[in-house]
């Protein structure tokens, strides 16, 4: 899904839904784009892959008079291992494309649960565009805001866009868009950092403070910021570890209406001793049944001190199971979806499990 | 039973051609794997489809849909869009006031909503611009007060509210169509079975979802000739369509059926766009385009009926059947389109597989406020295909039968009549069965998988074109036209239309047979309303067998034409002349003789241009009851299927990993397009056995839930199964070369075949399609329960059914006519 110029092309196939008019703007260094953007003001937004953002404007869900690609700029091209508090984690930049993540050499024998979740996105040739940063930026979902213009006319618009109410929930004061991130859950359970990049400076956040539980203003990044790397915890084979279960439909293509991330830090030593049979520290993290990524820290402390036996984890998927709240708002019937969480967290966690008893 | 009455009731061809090439051995291009004569330009992108239509000064057009789904107009504004510049038309209701629709009986449609819509996507306006974007900007410009009116979600709703009423006809309130019919006494039947079963079930509607979306082009000629180019499986009916709205003398509009990028039925009815672009042509002089998004397509829809279904049947201790009732309520959405055909669809194809002696089948249809349903793949049928193949399942459980056998051993006879009065050619379902048992190892799986893994059965038959046309004509329902040049080439023309099935190869490979020649020596010229004679259209499997008998009518009558001036130049008795290999020479020595092209110079030469022409109408049906009209068929097709699936107790997904199908297409034709054919059937019927539905949000405005390829979930490469396919061949005296259809009917088996899988699997009955994971984790979680384990309907609503037309079965003499139960007294009613 290219870009496009605002020149009309006539007698071309219009087969589809037309981009507004649009201007491109194409930054090289991130100073550039910072200028650009601060240029162009508020009826402007960044893009990367734009996987994400062009089918949206098509639907008149975003109407930025100017498209800022961020795909040139240098900076968010980086893949290095850094020295980080003493510590050596893989930094990620956030126009890698999730195709170009998953052939990061030996990254996928360090990282299997990212690796995993980019590959779970949407289809090849998507994945050949879409973004690191664009996948854990992306817009959350709804299939009530997800149609075109003139679908959502048909009920008078959302408060997402164009509206006053939220369909899923018509009483209640806020948008229940889901976040339908893969990548998002897994950086939260990672203990991943982000790197943003404004007018004013840089900082770094943490995953888990990079989302709000907001439909709306579902990101913590103002919009003048970008995103400009991912920073993972050193690889430590043996001391922590973690995995990525996807719930969907159809085996490729289709957005999750259940993510599970789950991680856990086994006892010992320190560094790459992780040679206990407990653990020491876990995170549970849903995806697609919020709209943002949902810790579960009941989850963690059932799991806290258990070697992830069969009881502890029984435990851990009830204790996800209570707070999930998926709306009607996403493929499948929500009873059925809030059902499936027990389940998907038993099987992540069971393969954690599995995985430390064949490797110790 | 149909064999207790022998009749006689095949007809062979009065003229026996076609008969004389059955032989296998005879055929040198008829039963080949060939590459389609349009294959190269599909896949290099060379194919032009409607949407790829660029003309000088060419203008763009929109439609304004309706936001309501159901609702009066009071007031349409278009002034402020018509104000707008590079807005060069806008039309309303008003500017095309004649109905029109599919059927004779159901002309319901405006081109542009008149006084009312009907459902969230209804035409109300139409914009000509200079630009697709100026078009849609002067949409937001047209300001239309609506007075809305209670809207009906689903089909129960609209059988128990008459008020408001959507159409201002209908058989009962917003009941658009009701059917009685009774074919012997069906209480009779029950009293003397030892085994009387009751079940409901519900099929949910679904759509085609062709690749390519909807596109049409229109051209006004300054001498006053109108242009329609448009993606549509029917030119035919879209002619009379245009004629009849715009008010135009037929003879002055040319319809163009561009190739289509997919049908499965959802272009075969005249469609609002097509008008509207046509009307939009003559007004602005300048040739316009219009390409429906995907979401229009959606709201275009004429796809599956959702259908709730009632079954009781008797049987004997064998599984005999000794009489059924069935009863189907469709939802049929806000307008006619094919629906009162669908409905009676849903009752006429139960008695061609299984012999029933008496039956009775009550059909209605029911309007509500969605878009329209219409015929999808199989039309009809695959909702009480579905329903029969589970129902069977659960007698033969009961029975403490094996499934298969029990319809091995009760198979309509070949050469027979039905209850209904449907006359079975040949029947091939036993040897399909057959394969299927055996590829599948059925004996050593059935009932012997471990928990979660299960194999089930079902079968199914589908009609090889309707044996009527959809407006009374005594005409043929296909004609080709042949032109031999001199050089050898020879142009084939007909009406047929090509939508991916490979009907434009099977008119080159049918008369590359006849005339001896190689099939890339023909050039084939078809869905043109200028150039080529009428074809009814692609739709009801009837394009092979009738376009197919009427190009070897058209084909021999070439042949007999240049073989004489042959066998004059070679010395031989005509006789003795053959056509193969791009040769003409005496059979008793094949060395002596002429090339193709000399043949054919030696014809021009003596008897001026050489062209002839070829039709096909099929036999007349043996029933003459009203309603008799939908079900007879020159030939019915046998498929059977069996299901692999895997059942994840703990979630209730259910993936396929296999399918084995055997289909009895007759005589293969084309064997690479006869594969393909039965391929994309299982892999439409796997779509609509575990993911596709129409979904609507009943309480938020009846608004399409999903629109989208995303989310209208549909399988990719990853849910689709390995398929081993099975032909079965027995040539069908009715078709060409004794061939029957496959693109239609191998979609049926593959629903019932799953749902009674996944109860060999794990213990559930889901009687509902799609059998999504929620349906089986419910049904699962009432069997831990100690409930009923199923998922399905649990009511057929009260329906006020008319007098039944009550026809005598074959068996119980009569002649195929209605009688009416007048006062003591028999009397005939005329159909």
């Amino acid at each position: 899904m290219g870009p496009r110029s605002n020149s009309r092309s006539v007698g071309r196939s219009h087969d589809m839904l037309r981009l507004p008019s649009f201007r491109y703007l194409r930054p090289t260094t991130l100073h550039e784009a910072l200028r650009m953007k601060s240029d162009a003001g508020p009826e402007s937004t960044y893009v990367a892959g734009g996987t994400d953002l062009y089918p949206n404007m098509k639907r008149r869900q975003q109407e930025p008079k100017t498209v800022i690609s961020l795909m040139e700029v240098p900076e968010l091209k980086a893949t290095e291992k850094r020295r980080n508090d003493g510590t050596v984690g893989t930094v990620l930049g956030a126009s890698l494309t999730l195709s170009e993540l998953s052939v990061l050499p030996s990254f996928r024998r360090s990282y299997p649960a990212v690796v995993q979740a980019a590959e779970f996105v949407s289809t090849p040739l998507l994945r050949n565009m879409g973004t690191l940063g664009g996948n854990l930026c992306l817009d959350t979902r709804c299939n009530y805001y997800d149609q075109t213009y003139e679908w959502r006319k048909a009920i008078d618009f959302c408060m997402k866009k164009d509206g006053h109410i939220c369909w899923v929930a018509p009483s209640s004061p806020r948008c229940w868009a889901v976040t339908s991130s893969d990548l998002a859950p897994v950086m939260v359970a990672l203990g991943a950092e982000y790197l943003l990049a404004g007018p004013v400076g840089e900082r770094v956040v943490p995953a888990a403070r990079f989302y709000n539980n907001d439909g709306i203003n579902y990101l913590t990044k103002r919009p003048d910021e970008v995103l400009v790397e991912v920073r993972l915890p050193p690889a430590a084979p043996g001391a922590w570890d973690a995995v990525y279960h996807k719930l969907r439909r159809r085996g490729s293509f289709d957005f999750p209406v259940l993510g599970v991330a789950a991680w856990v830090q086994w006892e010992g030593e320190g560094e790459g001793d992780g040679n206990g049979d407990r653990v020491a520290d876990a995170r549970v993290v849903l995806g697609g049944v919020a709209s943002w990524p949902q810790e579960i820290p009941e989850a963690a402390t059932a799991l806290r001190g258990s070697s992830l036996a069969p009881e502890a984890i029984a435990a851990a998927a009830d204790a996800a199971y209570r707070p999930a709240k998926p709306m009607d708002n996403t493929d499948f019937d929500l009873s059925w979806r809030k059902q499936m969480t027990r389940v998907y967290v038993t099987r992540a966690l069971a393969e954690l499990a599995h995985r430390r008893s064949t490797t110790t | 039973m149909g064999s207790r009455k022998k009749k006689k009731t095949t007809e062979r061809r009065k003229d026996g051609t076609g008969m004389q090439r059955q032989g296998r051995s005879e055929c040198r291009v008829v039963g080949t794997a060939l590459r389609k004569v349009d294959a190269t330009a599909k896949v290099t992108g060379a194919t032009r489809f409607a949407d790829d239509l660029s003309l000088p000064r060419m203008l763009y057009a929109k439609l304004l849909r309706s936001p309501h789904p159901h609702a009066r107009i009071i007031v349409i504004d278009a002034s402020k869009a018509r104000a707008l510049p590079g807005v060069k038309a806008v039309l309303t209701g008003t500017d095309l006031p004649i109905p029109f629709g599919i059927l004779p009986v159901s002309q319901d449609e405006h081109a542009l909503a008149l006084d009312k819509v009907r459902f969230v996507g209804d035409p109300v306006a139409a914009v000509a611009a200079t630009s697709e974007e100026i078009a849609t900007a002067a949409l937001d410009l047209i300001d239309v007060q609506y007075e809305p009116l209670r809207a009906f979600p689903d089909a129960i709703d609209a059988v128990e509210h008459p008020d408001p009423s959507i159409h201002d006809y209908a058989d009962a309130g917003n009941i658009h169509k009701l059917i009685d019919l009774e074919f012997g006494d069906v209480d009779a039947g029950f009293r003397e079975a030892d085994l009387v079963r009751e079940d409901l079930f519900f099929f949910e509607g679904n759509t085609h979802l062709p690749m390519e979306q909807h596109a049409a082009a229109a051209d006004w000629s300054p001498g006053g000739r109108l242009t329609v180019w448009s993606s549509t499986q029917t030119p035919h009916y879209v002619h009379r369509a245009l004629a009849k709205v715009l008010e135009l003398p037929a003879a002055r509009i040319r319809v163009i059926a561009c190739p289509n990028g997919g049908g499965f039925g959802g272009k075969s009815d005249p469609f609002s766009h097509e008008i509207v672009v046509a009307k939009l042509a003559v007004l602005t002089g300048r040739p316009i385009k219009i390409t429906l998004t995907r979401e229009e397509v959606f709201y275009c829809h004429r796809g599956r009926h959702p259908t709730l279904m009632w079954v009781k049947t008797g049987v004997k201790k064998d599984g005999a059947i000794t009489g059924m009732h069935f009863k189907s309520l469709l939802d049929g959405g806000g307008y006619g389109s094919y629906g009162v055909a669908s409905t009676y669809y849903t009752g006429a194809l139960q008695t061609v597989t299984y012999p029933i002696p008496r039956y009775k089948f009550q059909g209605a249809r029911a309007f509500t406020n969605k878009p329209p349903c219409g015929p999808k793949r199989g039309h009809g049928t695959p909702q009480p295909r579905f329903a029969l193949e589970v129902h069977l399942d659960k007698v033969a459980e009961q029975l403490g039968m094996d499934p298969a056998e029990l319809r091995l051993r009760h198979l309509v006879p070949p050469n027979s009549l039905t209850a209904n009065w449907l006359r079975v050619g040949t029947m091939g379902l036993g040897r399909c069965i057959e394969k299927v048992v055996a590829g599948s190892e059925w004996k050593r799986r059935f009932k012997k998988l471990p928990h979660g893994q299960g194999i089930g059965l079902a079968c199914s038959s589908y009609i090889t074109g309707a044996g009527l046309p959809i407006y009374w004509n005594a005409m043929p329902h296909s004609g080709v036209q042949l032109k031999c040049d001199r050089g050898g080439g020879v142009t084939v023309f007909c009406g047929s239309t090509e939508i991916g099935q490979g009907s434009d190869s099977i008119l080159a490979m049918i008369v590359a047979e006849v005339l001896g020649i190689d099939p890339g020596h023909i050039a084939v010229v078809t869905g043109d309303t200028d150039l080529t004679p009428v074809d009814l259209g692609s739709y009801s499997s009837r394009v092979t067998l009738m376009t197919g008998n009427a190009a070897i009518q058209a084909a021999e009558r070439a042949r007999d034409l240049i073989a004489p001036h042959a066998a004059r130049k070679l010395e031989v008795p005509a006789e003795r002349i053959v056509f193969a290999d791009g040769r003409v020479f005496d059979v008793e020595q094949p060395e002596h003789g002429l090339g193709f092209a000399e043949a054919v110079q030696l014809a021009e030469a003596a008897e001026g241009t050489v062209g002839t022409v070829g039709s096909y109408t099929p036999p007349r049906s043996a029933g003459r009851y009203r309603g008799s009209g939908v079900g007879p068929s020159p030939a019915y097709s046998y498929s059977a299927c069996v299901a692999l699936v895997d059942v994840d107790p703990a979630t209730g997904i259910v993936r396929v990993p296999k399918i084995w199908i055997a289909h009895d297409v007759g005589r293969v034709i084309n064997a690479a397009s006869v594969m393909g054919q039965i391929e994309g059937s299982v892999y439409m019927g796997l779509g609509e056995a575990l993911m596709e539905e129409m979904a609507y949000r009943g309480n938020r405005n009846v608004v399409h839930k999903i629109p989208s390829l995303l989310e209208y979930k549909s399988p990719t490469t990853l849910e689709m199964c390995d398929v081993v396919t099975y032909v079965v061949e027995d040539p069908d005296p009715n078709g060409p070369f004794g061939a029957k259809e496959c693109g239609q009917g191998p979609l049926l088996p593959v629903p019932p075949a799953v749902a009674n899988a996944v109860y060999d699997a794990v213990g559930v009955r889901i009687d509902e399609v799609p059998i999504t994971p929620e349906k089986v984790f419910k049904a699962l979680r009432r069997k831990d329960k100690g409930e009923e384990p199923r998922f399905g309907p649990t009511r057929f609503p009260e329906i006020p059914w008319p007098e039944p037309t009550r026809v005598p079965p074959p068996w119980e003499g009569g002649d195929g006519t209605a009688v009416e139960q007048s006062v003591g007294r028999t009397v005939a009613r005329h159909a």
